[in-house]
């Protein structure tokens, strides 16, 4: 059973109360870093913690926060992106809803390490419901002199607000969060100038996931070494994965970084296997944009090494035959799911959420969810496959921002590792359109 | 074409909605009260019927300061602000992947065949519903999902499920309360 350092009290009646959560230690990172530590110390135990990015690029957080630029007398901002809306990934809104507290006590502990007066927490306009349970814990706090002027008698003052976006996949980006912030369309800022020189209002910003938010405490309370003790090599500390699909116990599972991913899939402490007793076809293991992966290479590597969950052994391989951790959205098929089909829905959902800024991505989004489309219905040809490669190629790196690559390696991905499943659709469109019609294999294409 | 020669009332904001945008517009600097425009749309959404008309717009343009251009970029960028009239309630039914695995193509075929609506259309003809497919809506282990206004209802998968939450709106005597009508504002926040 492994440690859970975020969501060891998540059932706890009543955690989602101050008192409550103060019993079981909350708040305790906040009184030791105003009272004992200085603002760089904090950053420095960040540093030192190892801890990664949890809203999926897996940047070291530490490294990030020190990039922020400290000009005398301008005020700088911590934002925290809770814009949850990557396919698969459901976390934060868990994370939100059953310990708003922790958010908060990070969100507070964060701020004083970047000496931030004025804090915002974007959340995704869907949880409105969220949002009031974060605005509730917010008026206790301040009810307790966590927050406000003058917090614990230190002369530090903190606000705190939670802001709803309205709608949109691309206000999780980061730059895109600060313009929808801001009032505006969520469209992402050319950089430079990064967020860390000119962000929210032009000014020095650090934007950071809820989950990466969430860890600040346990690593201030216990110190960044003990945290860097748990996982992996430069995968440290642990991670929530949230799984679904079709597995017999989808949900969010805080793992240590270094969990073999068959251990993950198919012991009962986790996922307990894949439904209905059928076997397991690909898994997209870090949210809809990395790539898809067969059974045979989620489970072990090119070289025969079982996979585990961290963020180089699922790289392991590059694009080839490897994937990535991602936000951990852990999205598991089973042998009937066609990919055709899954593609298109992923390539609908990145045109559908592309804002349209650049053509690239514009218009490429728009020609891969066509082709796919085309080809799951019946009326493919021999050369789409080739185009859809193509085509998502040209995407990538021609973007102001990663919704271009997000969008292009879902379908290169089952391209590589998937061609005869398309060429299956291509070649028998009156099977492959059939309702219920499961791929027979390669076969078939003989 | 000739222009309309009722006027149209000008639509006004409640006391209660009023107070909420007053303090949610203490959350941004003074000379950036542009920020509160998506929390004023959705306060906007909620108080007049489920969408946002343009003179409904118009007026989030004038309580925020701002030219009306900037609402209706605003609005037509964002997925959550309906720009057509929709019925009593309007079911949000998520579409992306992890939904669609565990059936919500199966889902949004019964929810129409039930209502009577059709996905992008009006809503059905006894004005109680609005199908409307929108992307992923970070449940995807309680899948499938829809959402209406603020509820999630999840794991729509089996006919009882469905049901249950059919009934429970139409069972609903009119539009719930506005959330902060309901709770009360947070306090703390209201003195800042």
């Amino acid at each position: 059973m492994g440690r859970k350092l975020l969501t060891e009290h998540i059932n706890v009646e009543g955690i989602d109360t101050i008192e409550v959560y103060r019993k079981h230690g909350g708040y305790r990172s906040v009184e030791k870093a105003i009272k004992t530590m200085t603002p760089d110390e904090v950053v420095e135990e960040v540093k030192k913690s190892g801890l990664r990015g949890r809203g999926g690029a897996g940047f070291p957080t530490g490294l990030k926060w020190s990039f922020l630029a400290k000009p005398e007398g301008v005020p700088r901002y911590l934002v925290c992106n809770a814009d949850e809306s990557e396919p698969g990934t459901f976390k934060d809104r868990q994370l939100m809803s059953k310990l708003p507290h922790l958010l908060i006590e990070g969100m507070i502990t964060s701020s004083y390490a970047l000496g931030a007066n004025t804090s915002y927490i974007y959340i995704r306009g869907e949880l409105l419901y969220v949002l009031r349970i974060l605005e509730k814990a917010i008026a206790e706090a301040y009810a307790a002199g966590f927050l406000g002027k003058n917090i614990l008698g230190s002369g530090y003052d903190l606000d705190l607000y939670v802001h709803p976006g309205g709608g949109a996949y691309i206000c999780g980006e980061e730059t895109a969060l600060l313009e929808s912030l801001e009032g505006k369309r969520g469209n992402p800022r050319n950089k430079p100038p990064f967020p860390a020189v000119s962000g929210l209002y032009a000014r020095p910003t650090v934007v950071n996931n809820v989950e990466s938010i969430a860890a600040v405490p346990v690593i201030v309370n216990d110190g960044g070494d003990e945290y860097a003790k748990i996982g992996v090599g430069k995968s440290t500390g642990t991670k929530l994965i949230s799984a679904c699909g079709h597995l017999n116990k989808p949900g969010i599972y805080e793992i240590e970084l270094g969990v073999p991913v068959e251990e993950f899939i198919y012991s009962d402490e986790y996922c307990g296997g894949i439904w209905k007793g059928r076997d397991l076809k690909a898994v997209v293991a870090g949210g809809s944009s990395v790539p898809i992966l067969p059974k045979e290479l989620i489970l072990k590597t090119a070289a025969g090494e079982p996979r585990l969950m961290t963020y180089e052994s699922l790289s392991d391989g590059g694009f080839v035959t490897g994937t990535m951790l991602g936000s951990g959205g852990f999205i598991a098929m089973d042998e009937t799911t066609c990919i055709v089909r899954n593609t298109w829905n992923f390539s609908r959902f990145y045109h559908h959420e592309s804002c349209g800024q650049c053509s690239p991505c514009r218009e490429g989004t728009g020609w891969l969810e066509k082709i796919l489309h085309r080809i799951e219905h019946g009326h493919g040809t021999e050369r789409d496959i080739d185009v859809l490669a193509s085509v998502a190629k040209q995407i990538e790196g021609n973007t102001i921002c990663p919704l271009g690559e997000a969008a292009a390696w879902p379908v290169s991905a089952a391209i590589r590792h998937f061609r005869d499943e398309f060429e299956w659709h291509i070649r028998h469109p009156q099977e492959a359109t059939r309702p219920g019609a499961v791929y027979p294999g390669k076969a078939v294409l003989a | 074409m000739s222009l309309p020669t009722e006027s149209i009332q000008k639509p006004q904001f409640s006391e209660a909605a009023k107070a909420e945008i007053d303090r949610i517009c203490k959350q941004y600097p003074a000379e950036r009260r542009k920020s509160a425009m998506l929390p004023v749309l959705h306060i906007a959404q909620a108080e007049f019927g489920g969408w946002v008309a343009p003179e409904v717009q118009d007026l989030v343009a004038e309580v925020l300061g701002v030219k009306p251009i900037e609402v209706y970029e605003v609005s037509t960028f964002y997925t959550m602000f309906n720009l057509k009239p929709v019925g009593k309630h309007v079911l949000e039914i998520c579409r992306t992947g992890p939904c669609q695995l565990r059936g919500s193509d199966e889902l949004t075929l019964e929810l129409e065949r039930i209502t009577g609506a059709k996905v992008g259309e009006g809503p059905s003809a006894d004005g109680l519903f609005t199908l409307k497919e929108v992307e992923c809506l970070a449940a995807c282990g309680f899948a499938p999902v829809v959402q209406v206004r603020e509820k999630y209802y999840e794991q729509l998968d089996t006919e009882e499920s469905v049901n249950a939450m059919l009934s429970e709106l139409r069972n609903m005597v009119h539009r719930p309360a506005l959330p902060w009508e309901e709770t009360g504002l947070p306090n703390a926040l209201a003195n800042n």
